[in-house]
């Protein structure tokens, strides 16, 4: 058979190329994509915080009783589930984001390049001091 | 004909006890009328100091003549022997068999390009993609009349990322380009950061409208497996990283600042240091 009676009408200058079809599931296929994968839903629970927060600070907004309902909601065990769910999910996120933040930036000290892990550690390190804001606030 | 050279395979030298590896290749026919790719065993020696490439060509010299891949240089320059191998993306020729021991050892085409045949892939979307990024010195003012000089930490500002080599390993490894075709994609991007940082270009705004659209930089979602797959430690991903954090400088400086006061991205080369002349 010579190339051009061949069926599915290759020819010499147009080769039928083979697409690969992307699979569904190429995201469970290597442990990098998945966590990307995680990383980009970790945002819905960043969201997710957020709201909580903008209705905590309405609740107090509107007041003693309001506080209280909002209080008595937060304690509800399913709310309780989501937010530990959620905490998993926005650690992950912080932690991810800290870790790629070297490859982000490139900071000059004296005209030295700042080594990757020194910008890692610094964002840590604000991590740590502003959770202890907040500890000290929540406690003081 | 007697042959003019010593018959590498039949040197046993060198075999590891293990004696052989079997390949596993994929092959596809469109001239015979496949429809789609198939797999097909080879057995080969296998030697300490044979790369997978090596493999191929043992197959194509001694068994099967038929199968067609891409090779030249033989020493991770050119940039044309990228495969999968046990679906990671490598360079073939730097891919040594005895770290694929005991087998069988899978060879595939590039994945997120279609094949033309067997382990050949079609590259005209990389070929088009790169062009638009603008990827040479664009500078108005006439080049000055001797070389154009840069100091050391000049050179060092863009030099990673010149060291690409087209291999295209970064857009197999790349899961938003086998989304979007469109995508510019690693090696695009990092090629145009590797002009923005050179101190001799000023086309930092010109190549700001092809690459801070949703097709550019912000089509990436940093996976980073770009960076991983790369030969030449270009680091892709953080040049695209970079690439966002410049991207997102100059837009809230076109929105506060002047026109006059917008120069270079944040990220633009260091000022050449007193006593550093060129
Ligand atoms: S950036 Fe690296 S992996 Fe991508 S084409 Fe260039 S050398 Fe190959
Ligand atoms: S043959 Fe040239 S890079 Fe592998």
């Amino acid at each position: 058979m010579t190339v051009k009676d061949a069926p599915g009408g290759y020819t010499d200058f147009h080769p039928r190329w083979y697409r690969r079809p992307m699979p569904v599931f190429w995201w469970v296929r290597r442990r990098s994509y998945l966590a990307f994968v995680a990383r980009e839903l970790s945002s819905v629970f960043v969201a997710w915080f957020v709201a909580f927060l903008l209705l905590l600070i309405r609740a107090v907004g509107q007041g003693e009783a309001a506080y209280q309902r909002y209080l008595d909601w937060a304690a509800n065990p399913f709310i309780i589930a989501v937010n530990v769910v959620a905490l998993g999910f926005v650690v992950f996120h912080a932690i991810t984001w800290f870790n790629l933040a070297p490859q982000a930036m490139v900071v000059r000290m004296r005209g030295q390049r700042v080594p990757p892990s020194m910008i890692a550690g610094g964002n840590y390190l604000a991590w740590l001091v502003a959770s202890a804001i907040v500890i000290w606030i929540v406690l003081a | 004909m007697a042959d003019t050279y010593p018959d590498v395979t039949a040197d046993t030298g060198t075999d590891l006890d293990t004696g052989t590896i079997t390949m596993r290749v994929t092959r596809y026919r469109p001239e015979d009328g496949e429809l789609e790719p198939t797999t097909q065993d080879y057995q080969i020696p296998l030697r300490k100091d044979w790369a997978v490439l090596d493999g191929l060509n043992h197959i194509k010299d001694h068994i099967d003549a038929t199968l067609s891949y891409r090779w030249s240089c033989r020493m991770g320059i050119c940039g044309s022997c990228g495969m999968l191998v046990n679906g990671e993306p490598k360079l073939t020729c730097e891919a040594f068999l005895t770290d694929y021991a005991p087998g069988p050892v899978r060879v595939e085409p590039l994945a997120n390009f279609p094949v033309i045949r067997d382990l050949v892939v079609e590259i005209g979307s990389f070929m088009r993609k790169l062009p638009q990024v603008k990827p040479w010195i664009i500078d108005e003012a006439p080049p000055p009349a001797g070389e154009h000089r840069q100091t050391p930490a000049q050179v060092a500002e863009y030099q990673q990322y010149s060291m690409c080599i087209n291999c295209m390993l970064c857009y197999s490894a790349c899961p938003i380009v086998g989304l979007d075709e469109h995508f510019l994609g690693p090696a695009a991007i990092a090629l145009a950061q590797r002009y923005n940082l050179d101190s001799r270009d000023q086309g930092v705004l010109d190549r700001l409208e092809v690459l801070s659209t949703d097709e550019g930089i912000w089509g990436c979602t940093f996976v980073g497996e770009c960076t991983t797959a790369c030969p030449k430690h270009v680091d892709p991903a953080g040049a695209i990283q970079r690439y966002k954090l410049s991207a997102a400088t100059e837009s809230l400086k076109a929105f506060v600042l002047p026109k006059s006061r917008r120069a270079r991205a944040t990220n633009g080369p260091a000022p050449a240091k007193e006593g550093d002349t060129p």
